[in-house]
């Protein structure tokens, strides 16, 4: 299972939970699968066209990552995956 | 005798070096917003924070912090000034300390960019990186700590519970905005963070005159990409943060505070930060509403310090 950390900006929204698991094999499954268990993260994380918002950063272990670019990564059972909110401006 | 004295006794040479800095704090211009105003009956007046000491509005909150600390005896020499900061008040301490020769520590999240750290790395700050999934409300918890575990080491500047913070804007940034807009201001409009600027600014403004509208603007998400801004609902609330002071609260996206710096960029020649662009978009958008006014604003800092973001908004091929 892969995991997502959930930073804390967006735990209001995953009952305060730190990580989501995840068994879905790419990223933008992964994504996909934590707003869907999740809905009210997606406003947050997905702008109108469904795509992660331009100002929020992903990070595949210590690794940047674009998922709108590089969705079909392969996650592997022990990917750590980062969203990471805008710090400075980070983009 | 005096000068002697001043340079044989350490706490009183600083309480004199801090001194020399005052003239180059504050006393910011008014900027007067013409072209983008769509409202010609409405007068858009931003103060440009960033052309002091330490490049943005928080030379103000720090400097006021790091004096009033040095005057009750809390800030000595030998003494580590330590907080935590997303960024420009960590930068303002870092400017002001160098000068006064002050140790500084900050707690920063460690997705503040590259060229944050590096600024702050040049100014000889001692950087405790906290998580990335943490924000500033983490790293303020993690000052904390640290302080409490060696309160001989450091002085805890809090900038978010620190009353120094909105009485420097009290003391000069509302003063300012009274004179420069020949005390015609109506409505001061700005971002909520330490929350100093607006609870400093408008408890000023409102004692000239319990008319002028003070709106306070928050981020419209949790997650969003506005510097230094908090989500009231979601994050820490401030220990200085009066909630009776705001007439009004509003939201403000991160997408239109960028499309924001492209328009101010492109029509009026300023090349702004994220918060300052979206305290300008509120502006414009209040503006819209208004039969007649003067609204003021303030540009916290400029786009230099956002590499990255200028490289997403304007390199796009």
């Amino acid at each position: 299972m892969a995991t997502i950390n959930i930073p804390t900006p967006l735990r209001k929204f995953t009952d305060q939970k730190r990580n989501f698991e995840t068994d879905r094999q790419t990223l933008s499954d992964a994504i996909d699968h934590l707003v869907a268990t999740y809905p009210g993260v997606k406003n947050n994380l997905l702008d109108e066209e469904g795509k992660v918002r331009s100002f929020i950063k992903v990070y595949i272990e210590d690794n940047e990552v674009n998922p709108n670019e590089n969705g079909s990564v392969e996650l592997s059972e022990d990917t750590e995956i980062s969203i990471v909110p805008a710090i400075a401006g980070g983009i | 005798m005096n000068t002697i004295n001043l340079i044989k006794n350490p706490e009183a040479n600083l309480a004199a070096k801090s001194n020399r800095l005052a003239p180059f704090i504050g006393g910011t211009p008014l900027y007067h917003v013409t072209n983008i105003n769509r409202n010609e009956k409405v007068r858009i007046f931003a103060k440009l924070e960033w052309q002091q000491f330490g490049g943005s509005v928080k030379a103000r909150p720090a400097y006021r912090i790091i004096k009033d600390a040095i005057h009750q005896g809390a800030l000595i020499p030998g003494k580590r000034l330590l907080d935590a900061s997303s960024g420009n008040t960590g930068i303002a301490y870092a400017h002001i300390g160098a000068a006064l020769g002050i140790p500084v520590t900050l707690c920063l999240p460690e997705n503040a960019t590259n060229e944050r750290k590096r600024i702050l790395r040049a100014l000889g700050v001692d950087l405790r990186l906290t998580s990335m999934t943490g924000t500033t409300d983490e790293a303020q918890e993690i000052a904390r700590q640290l302080f409490e575990d060696d309160p001989d080491t450091y002085f805890f500047a809090d900038q978010y519970g620190n009353e120094s913070n909105w009485k420097a804007h009290y003391d000069t940034t509302g003063p300012e905005i009274l004179e420069q807009s020949e005390y015609g201001v109506t409505h001061f409009i700005a971002g909520l963070g330490t929350t100093g600027t607006v609870v400093g600014t408008g408890r000023r403004l409102k004692e000239y005159d319990p008319d002028i509208r003070v709106i306070a603007l928050q981020p419209d998400l949790p997650m969003h990409g506005l510097e230094g801004w908090k989500h009231l609902e979601t994050a820490l609330v401030p220990g200085i943060y009066d909630d009776t002071l705001p007439d009004e609260i509003r939201s403000i996206g991160t997408e239109t505070a960028h499309e924001t710096i492209k328009l101010a960029a492109s029509r009026e020649g300023l090349l702004l930060s994220p918060s300052s662009a979206a305290n300008l978009a509120a502006a414009l958008q209040l503006a819209d509403e208004l039969e007649e006014g003067t609204v003021v604003t303030v540009f916290p800092d400029d786009g230099s310090k956002y590499g990255e973001v200028m490289n997403h908004l304007f390199n796009k091929t």
